[in-house]
């Protein structure tokens, strides 16, 4: 792992709270979400790409937005991994971005993709509102 | 002034790869009452030994220390070399320089300093050491086994063929256990019953063999060789010697409310019953729950019946006392209720069930008489989910179930999957996994047969969720392989429960001493040498109460405890231990602090005169069973005027070990 990546998985890995290393690889979250169709990286994927550090790949795909945070999967997992909240961690990291988030609150309604669910632009919304 | 010998070994590496022997020897040469010091390649090869044996001879010592492994490795070796050369096995002392020295430090000249301290601190304990002479006690010829699953008659069938008296204490109506209530076996797919039955007759008609069923082990006291057990035996309201098991009454009985625990209560019984056609004993019970004459006075019916005049409502708990020399602990499993996993929605739908209840639901004896029907509406299921590791492989810090894996459920699972597709050809049948556990002779070949021949669908995933959907259960789980989330409408959705010990079971090992894991599965004295034996001595262990096994594996090691009992029971006396406490009458005050913590009830209070320097009196004062007493030292402790002593290890020589370490 160079610097880059060794920073981007420490700070996801201390942002969430979650040890990757504890999945089993079973796939239970990924049979619970709910969201599954809608992403490109399933929610066992993520602990997997956590693990070996592709960070980025996750930071730059629409996938962290589709999650619902309903919990799930961070409800069910037997091993108590919680992806949930590393999904939720690569998200943050993207928002706390310098220059990644410019966009006016104003031009969401716009921009949104119509498939997003109502509850994650409601949720992104009061993330703007600050 | 003593003379004694130091024997510093370097076992091969272990020890001399971070100790330097030969300082080691070489500085315990100056410790006043040492007339002997060296080291030695290996000290337990017939060679180190032939040295200590030449030196206690040629130096006339009259006691060694041993600077070695643990003393739980080679004591006895040195004990017997000892003996062999006329010095009393207990003048020898083993300083640990292996496992509490070599293998914990990297710094040698750290490790060379410590091996030292020990190997001062063991001359100084043998300073104090006293001869002592082993007793013995009685072995009584009869073995205990609790529990009457296959474990346990294997057991019992075993030691009873060495002629040797066993007494099989089962809690259930009738033996047989789990196995009783199967199909089908893996790996070769043989009638449960057709295999176990005849050793259930086996059992029952061996002279040698008692069988002590609906009872329960209610206290446990003694020690290896002569325990002494009370057994309680709950009422059957009908009489073993006079019941013929003709089944009238359960036709005549107008109760039938009872539920089926046999069949895993998954259709009624009545008050009166016998759990199945082939238990042993062939024998009635009444359940008083649901007995009307029990509870209200009225009925009788099944008494009037009775052609035999084996009904008695007056019967009352038996309790019978016995002595054994051995006792076995085959107290089995059960599975776990699945009920708080709410995703598979157990506790609501009727269609969702566990494995072994999947069992009775193909048996001809169960309650569909062998047709596969679903629970809720009796129809043919067309589409089956299995579930595996319902339970199992968990993190202990959720919520979710068992840290293990049950071992025997990704078998049974395939044989499910194998002979549903084999009677009913249009039936789907999907199991989802994680991993496929088949180590075992034939067993990968059993679960490919599965696979190719029978065309079961293994899908890589879990479930997440299962739904009601109209008649359907939607099935909605991860198919890691396709990367693809699948659901699959299923009529019948069969979850591989964990299984756990029996609920008794930790009451059963705090009443035997006998150590159990974090999850109340008994612990083997040594995981891989002693694999059959507590660490209790007696107390030996079969089949799952001591973890997750299936048949095989539970005959083998069933077969196994039974060579440790015979063993055991082969022998006239046992040579007790005699580094046991003792207590000083003079300085006892009879408080009773002793007694209480004693884990073995070795102690007891006697009036006794006690004559000393000025005194004269009659005090009540403490006295040691040296047969019961297993010197653990837990008494010498609690007590506050310092009256227990324990020989072999008295206070004076902890206290001479302690002051040459921090001195
Ligand atoms: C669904 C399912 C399918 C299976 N299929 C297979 C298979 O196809 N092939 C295979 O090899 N294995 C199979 N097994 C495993 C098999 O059932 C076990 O290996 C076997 O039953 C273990 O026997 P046991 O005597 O150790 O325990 P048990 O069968 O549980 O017997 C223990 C006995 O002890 C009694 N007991 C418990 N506590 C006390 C107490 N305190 N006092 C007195 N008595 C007590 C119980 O009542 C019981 O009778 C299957 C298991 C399940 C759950
Ligand atoms: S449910 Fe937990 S253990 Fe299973 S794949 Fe997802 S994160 Fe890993
Ligand atoms: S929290 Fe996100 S990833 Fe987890 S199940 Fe819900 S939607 Fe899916
Ligand atoms: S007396 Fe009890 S067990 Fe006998 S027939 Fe009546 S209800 Fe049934
Ligand atoms: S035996 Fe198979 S199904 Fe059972 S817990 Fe282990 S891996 Fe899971």
């Amino acid at each position: 792992m160079n610097n880059r990546v060794k920073t981007l998985t420490e700070t996801a890995l201390l942002i969430s709270g979650v040890n990757p290393k504890k999945c089993m690889k079973c796939g239970k979250c990924s049979g619970t979400c709910p969201s599954y169709d809608k992403m490109e990286y399933h929610p066992h994927q993520f602990v997997s790409m956590v693990e070996k550090g592709q960070i980025e790949k996750l930071m730059n795909s629409a996938s962290i937005y589709y999650c619902l945070s309903c919990m799930a999967c961070v409800e069910r997992c037997p091993r108590g991994v919680e992806p949930g909240k590393l999904v939720e961690a690569v998200r943050l990291m993207k928002i706390r971005q310098q220059d990644a988030n410019h966009k006016n609150g104003n031009d969401i309604a716009r921009i949104a993709d119509e498939n997003v669910p109502q509850q994650l632009l409601m949720a992104a919304m009061r993330k703007y509102r600050k | 002034m003593q003379k004694i010998g130091v024997f510093v070994c370097w076992c091969g590496s272990n020890i001399a790869g971070t100790v330097d022997v030969e300082a080691v020897a070489e500085a315990l040469k100056s410790v006043p009452g040492v007339v002997y010091s060296v080291s030695y390649q290996y000290m337990c090869s017939a060679a180190g030994q032939k040295l200590i044996t030449d030196a206690i001879n040629e130096y006339k010592l009259d006691g060694i220390v041993v600077a070695s492994c643990s003393p739980r490795m080679h004591e006895n070796t040195f004990r017997k070399t000892a003996e062999a050369a006329g010095l009393n096995p207990y003048m020898v002392e083993i300083a640990n320089i292996r496992e509490q020295c070599s293998w914990i430090h990297k710094d040698k000249e750290e490790g060379t300093k410590k091996a030292i301290v020990l190997a001062k601190a063991a001359v100084a304990k043998l300073k104090n050491d006293k001869p002592l002479k082993a007793g013995t006690s009685q072995v009584t010829k009869r073995a205990l086994v609790i529990g009457g699953g296959i474990a346990g008659i294997q057991t019992a069938l075993d030691v009873a063929d060495a002629g040797y008296e066993v007494d099989i204490v089962e809690q259930r109506p009738t033996i047989g256990g789990r196995m009783a209530q199967l199909d089908k076996t893996f790996p070769t797919l043989d009638c449960s019953a057709c295999i176990l039955t005849p050793k259930m007759v086996e059992a029952s008609q061996n002279e040698k063999i008692n069988i002590i069923s609906y009872a329960k082990v209610e206290k446990v006291s003694g020690f290896v060789g002569s325990f002494k057990a009370t057994i309680r035996k709950k009422a059957r309201f009908v009489d073993e010697t006079k019941c013929t098991g003709c089944s009238l009454c359960m036709q005549k009985c107008p109760s039938k409310k009872g539920k089926d625990e046999f069949n895993m209560n998954m259709n009624n019984r009545p008050a009166i019953y016998i759990p199945f056609a082939q238990a042993i004993p062939n024998v009635a019970v009444i359940d008083p729950e649901q007995c009307i004459k029990l509870k209200t006075g009225k009925c009788g019916l099944c008494e009037k019946v009775c052609a035999a005049g084996a009904i008695n409502y007056k019967m009352e708990d038996e309790l019978i006392e016995r002595e054994y020399g051995a006792i076995v602990v085959a107290t089995g499993f059960k599975p776990i209720d699945p009920s708080p996993l709410n995703e598979y929605g157990y506790a609501e739908n009727a269609d969702v069930v566990t494995s072994l209840e999947l069992e009775r639901l193909m048996n001809a004896a169960g309650p569909t008489k062998g047709t596969l029907l679903r629970p809720s509406d009796g129809k043919h299921p067309h589409e089956i989910v299995f579930i595996q590791c319902v339970g199992s492989r968990c993190d202990e810090n959720t919520e979710r179930g068992k840290p293990y894996c049950s071992k025997i459920c990704c078998m049974y699972t395939a044989k499910h999957a194998m002979l549903i597709r084999d009677k009913y050809p249009d039936t789907n049948v999907h199991v989802f996994y994680i991993d496929v556990r088949t180590p075992g002779k034939n067993f990968d070949e059993f679960y490919r047969r599965a696979v190719e021949q029978y065309g079961v669908d293994y899908i890589k995933g879990m479930v997440g969720k299962v739904a009601k959907e109209g008649d359907k259960l939607m099935v909605r789980g991860s198919d890691l392989i396709n990367n693809q989330q699948v659901e699959i409408a299923a009529d019948l959705v069969v979850l591989a429960t964990a299984i756990e010990p029996d609920p008794s079971a930790r009451s059963i090992g705090t009443m035997l001493t006998a150590s159990m894991d974090t999850n109340d599965f008994f612990t083997e004295a040594h995981a891989k040498l002693r694999p059959v034996e507590s660490p209790t001595a007696g107390i030996f262990l079969s089949g799952v109460a001591q973890g997750p096994k299936d048949v095989p594996e539970t005959v083998a090691q069933a077969s196994a405890a039974a060579s440790k009992v015979i063993g055991l029971l082969a022998k006239d006396h046992l040579v007790t231990n005699p580094c046991v406490a003792e207590s000083n009458e003079l300085m006892c005050n009879g408080c009773s602090q002793c007694e209480k913590v004693c884990p073995y009830g070795a102690i007891t209070y006697i009036e006794k005169e006690v004559r000393g320097p000025g005194v004269r009196e009659v005090r009540r004062i403490a006295q040691v069973n040296p047969a019961v007493c297993q010197g653990c030292g837990a008494c010498t402790v609690a007590c506050p005027s310092g009256a227990m002593d324990l020989k072999g290890f008295s206070n004076k020589q902890i206290m001479a070990e302690v002051d040459q370490i921090c001195l």
